[in-house]
């Protein structure tokens, strides 16, 4: 039994533990409490961020027009090239569809995009209506496939299947193993490159590690999904390694990878400067080429000497501060604890949407005694932790952005809303100096000194 | 940006009735938005998480502030069996850990379909004593999010409003429309200035305009009491702003309890400001305050002074029907052209009203559109362009792409801040709608122009 339930109400006991107190596994990816404030998104939500980075592939919502509207361009993925996956495609279902059917829209819908754009692929979304009338997107996919002579592809995302947006990177997933098995028995050339999996290009994070492994002597084959394009994920099976960042978006995807086509994979992170040259000497090592580790660990060696003064310096200012993280991923939490920790900073509480058991054991052991941890956390949790546990600044998306504020807590954006990479050496940087602002800004002075109150007195 | 727009227009038959870049999303927003305006209330969200998760973030990134709403969190199980043992379980945890006045419940696409029968399950659930539980049905697939809106603003009253049958009480209720906080308490203001007093609701003010405190509320100190709205039914008029958001809930409010609706225009812009303040004159036999008058004196002295600045310019218009149709009427009065005029909310009569106001300004080649998107706005712009463009966020791809100013007006707007506080209502806003404009444009002349052409002096 968990010790000292910290919980709001009693059946969310189970998912909040205090680190050091209890040793029993907290709950996770169970469905959230009717009720809730929760901030999870939907199966949905969780297919459309790991696909839409293809940029040049038309992204159709199969739905009534809000599940389009909001996940137009949120994301901060940058394109090289085409602009086409930040327009916003729906079949903006109404009564009567949802009455007689879907179908016919949908093909209507599929042949105006072909006509006006004339796209390699484009990927058609269920949404919770289209699954509870049940059109069948995957036939009528098939068949405009076969009318247009280019991948139409169907990805299975009703919102109701789960509440869990790890359903929908499985769908999203499998409607990439889709794209890139090859057709009519054609054979993907094998070559040195190396594919990179949950890289999704927020503010060029992509373009930096392709610099890095490029110095080294290593080049990307394709990311998924950052600033890919159908040609380009059509050449995944060439890749003679996977890298894997965000494994739980694409875990899956490389176990299937590697039964499908024998390509190994590792996991990789880059975020923090320690955890970029642990990843990148992790990729000089799977290679074995002494030439390739002599380049990479003078990489490392000069980066390192750039980042260790900046992030000392922030370190002096930041040192004992107090940090929350709450965000959608696990990997991404133990990132930025990792990161939070070189600054100086205590981890106060930290929690995830979509944390799998292994992935709270994992931040059990990194995080110090007396640390909260939350899963599928609601936002009177989070002010609950916020202010009993003093935080000065927090590390999330733009749902707890505007509550740590006026809590009067600092905030970065880890998420959606985030302008600038935060990846690599120069993200770690970047990084230091984003918490630095927030924590430390002048703002906050205003807000413990009220003259008015101190009139009053 | 939106090099993908094919350049040669398609024939009108090609497109389907599907949307391209949309100037609307659904109808919960809405509802969410305008349950926010009620003191106390936890909007609840009857579907699956995504959609209260989505429409929590946008109102988020539009106001700068966090924006409260529970839900029921359907899954498989809900969605084949009904989602009533959901919504009973929800109200109960929702007022045992929240503990607000009131929740607003609102459907989703899901819920919908699947047939819950909102006013029987909100009956058969436990209810704590002096708590309330409203509903509105806003299936996703029908009108936009102003409709829904329109269909909260309409529940509230048809749960709330009460007449208690003696004289009704010299005060007006103000219906505000689908408004930012800013504008709500401009419009307030204005009424007030009239010596009237008045129930506005909903009203976001407090709510989605808070300032920082001390400690955090989760139901920030604004909102329209469930008292005041109960007593609404007692005022002798209700100011009735917008046709799309505001007049159905007016219309319902007068059937239920005899107080009649006046049917007026968001006052944006110098007549439709004249109009609200006339209807007010008119309606409590008030003068018209010397504050008020100066105000007005200033914004016709202002478009005196500067009209050379905008005089002639086209612009393409776009938003919600209410924000679109006085700001056209504006924008006529400052002698410009609206070229194209576009809203994605369905509704015929947009079109004829615009359509209308153009003809009696005698302004020929005008495009005007109801469900329309800014595919449609960016092929018209692609055949001839113009020289601003007005509306939400989303115009600034377009801008973008034809190298054109955008002037940020209605919802949403997640790229700029301070807006939500700012009205453009009264004649304040007008004067703030008149040096957004002229700013954008001359600022576009600094910039471009020769050197020879640069000018110290407007």
């Amino acid at each position: 039994m968990p010790a000292e339930p910290t919980a709001c109400i009693d059946e969310r006991q189970f998912s909040i533990m205090t680190t050091g107190k209890n040793k029993s596994r907290i709950h996770c990816a169970d469905d959230s409490l009717a009720g809730a404030v929760s901030q999870r998104a939907c199966v949905y939500s969780g297919a459309r961020v790991v696909l839409n980075p293809v940029t040049d592939a038309v992204h159709l919502v199969h739905g009534p027009i809000g599940c389009a509207a909001y996940t137009w361009d949120i994301r901060g993925s940058l394109s090289s090239g085409s602009e086409m996956f930040r327009q916003s495609f729906s079949t903006d279902l109404k009564e009567r569809d949802v009455v007689f059917g879907g179908e016919a829209k949908l093909i209507a819908c599929i042949d105006e995009a072909v006509e006006k754009y004339n796209p390699p692929a484009i990927f058609v979304y269920a949404t919770c209506v289209v699954g509870l009338i049940g059109d069948d997107i995957v036939a009528v996919c098939k068949e405009a496939s076969q009318r247009h002579g280019i991948d139409v592809i169907p990805v299975e995302s009703s919102g109701f299947i789960s509440g869990n947006k790890i359903v929908g990177y499985r769908a999203a997933g499998e409607a990439l193993l889709t794209l890139i098995r090859p057709k009519d028995g054609a054979v993907v050339e094998k070559t040195r490159k190396i594919n990179f999996l949950g890289e999704y290009n927020l503010g060029g994070e992509k373009w930096l590690v392709e610099r890095y492994l490029r110095e080294m002597g290593i080049e990307i084959n394709v990311a998924f999904t950052g600033d890919s394009t159908v040609a380009a994920l059509k050449r995944a099976p060439g890749a003679c390694l996977n890298l894997v960042q965000c494994s739980g978006s694409m875990h899956w995807v490389a176990m299937s990878l590697e039964k499908e086509y024998g390509i190994p994979y590792i996991d990789v992170n880059f975020f923090g400067a320690e955890n970029t040259a642990e990843s990148l000497r992790k990729i000089a090592r799977f290679y074995g080429d002494e030439e390739i580790v002599h380049r990479t660990e003078a990489l490392i060696e000069r980066e390192m000497e750039r980042v260790r003064p900046v992030i000392e310096k922030y370190r002096k200012k930041l040192a004992g501060k107090r940090a929350a993280i709450y965000v959608g991923g696990a990997f991404k939490a133990l990132a930025i604890i990792r990161q939070m920790q070189e600054l100086g900073m205590e981890v106060m509480f930290t929690g995830t949407q979509t944390g799998k058991p292994e992935d709270y054991e994992q931040i059990g052991t990194i995080v110090s005694e007396g640390t909260v941890v939350i899963d599928d956390a609601n936002p009177a949790e989070i002010e609950k932790f916020l202010l009993e546990k003093d935080v000065d600044m927090m590390a999330g998306g733009v749902k707890e952005r505007f509550l740590a504020h006026k809590l009067g807590v600092g905030f970065v954006d880890h998420n959606h809303d985030r302008k600038d990479g935060l990846a690599g050496f120069d993200g770690a940087i970047r990084f230091a100096r984003e918490v630095y602002a927030t924590t430390c800004s002048p703002v906050w002075e205003r807000v413990k000194q009220d003259p008015f109150e101190e009139a009053q007195e | 940006m939106l090099e993908c727009t094919p350049k040669e227009p398609l024939p009108k038959d090609a497109r389907t009735t599907g949307s391209i870049n949309p100037i609307k999303t659904c109808q919960p927003v809405g509802a969410l938005y305008a349950a926010l305006g009620i003191h106390g209330c936890l909007p609840h969200s009857h579907g699956s998480q995504g959609c209260c998760s989505y429409h929590r973030m946008a109102l988020s990134r539009h106001f700068h502030e966090p924006a409260m709403a529970s839900t029921s969190s359907f899954t498989e199980g809900a969605s084949v069996f009904g989602g009533a043992a959901n919504l009973k379980t929800s109200i109960k945890n929702v007022f045992a850990i929240y503990n607000p006045e009131i929740i607003a419940v609102h459907t989703t696409c899901l819920s919908e379909t699947i047939g819950d029968d909102m006013p029987t399950i909100i009956k058969q659930s436990e209810i704590p004593e002096g708590k309330y539980v409203i509903h509105a049905n806003t299936p996703s697939y029908h009108g936009s999010h102003v409709t829904g809106f329109s269909n909260m603003c309409k529940g509230i009253v048809s749960y709330l409003a009460e007449s208690d049958g003696n004289p009704k009480k010299e005060r007006a209720n103000i219906f505000p429309g689908f408004t930012n906080p800013g504008d709500m308490r401009e419009i307030k203001r204005i009424v007030t200035e009239m010596g009237v007093p008045s129930i506005m609701y909903p009203d976001t003010t407090g709510v989605m305009d808070s300032p920082v405190r001390k400690t955090y509320e989760m139901f920030p100190r604004g909102g329209a009491t469930i008292e005041a709205i109960q007593d609404s039914g007692n005022s002798k008029m209700t100011l009735s702003l917008g046709a799309w958001s505001s007049d159905e809930a007016a219309a319902t409010l007068q059937s239920k309890c005899g107080v009649p609706g006046v049917p007026l225009r968001i006052p944006i812009g110098v007549k439709a400001t004249d109009d609200l303040i006339m209807a007010v004159k008119k309606g409590f036999g008030v003068d018209v305050p010397e504050p008020l008058e100066v105000e007005r004196g200033q914004v016709i002295d202002t478009l005196i002074d500067i009209h050379y600045q905008y005089e002639g310019k086209t612009v393409a218009v776009f938003g919600d029907p209410d924000i679109v149709i006085p700001l056209v009427e504006f924008l006529i009065t400052m002698g410009m052209i609206p070229k194209y005029v576009l809203t994605g909310t369905p509704g015929g009569k947009f079109e004829k009203i615009v359509n209308g106001m153009l003809e009696e300004a005698g302004i020929e080649g005008s495009r005007v559109k109801a469900e329309g998107d800014l595919f449609d706005l960016h092929q018209w712009i692609k055949e001839e362009s113009v020289d601003l463009l007005i509306g939400n966020a989303h115009g600034k791809y377009i801008a973008r792409a034809e190298d054109i100013p955008l002037v940020r007006v209605g919802f949403p707007v997640f790229d700029r801040a301070v807006h939500p506080l700012m009205p453009i209502v009264g004649y304040r806003g007008c004067l703030r709608l008149i040096e957004m404009i002229s700013n954008v444009l001359l600022d576009r002349r600094d910039r471009d122009c020769l050197d020879e052409d640069y000018e110290l002096i407007l």
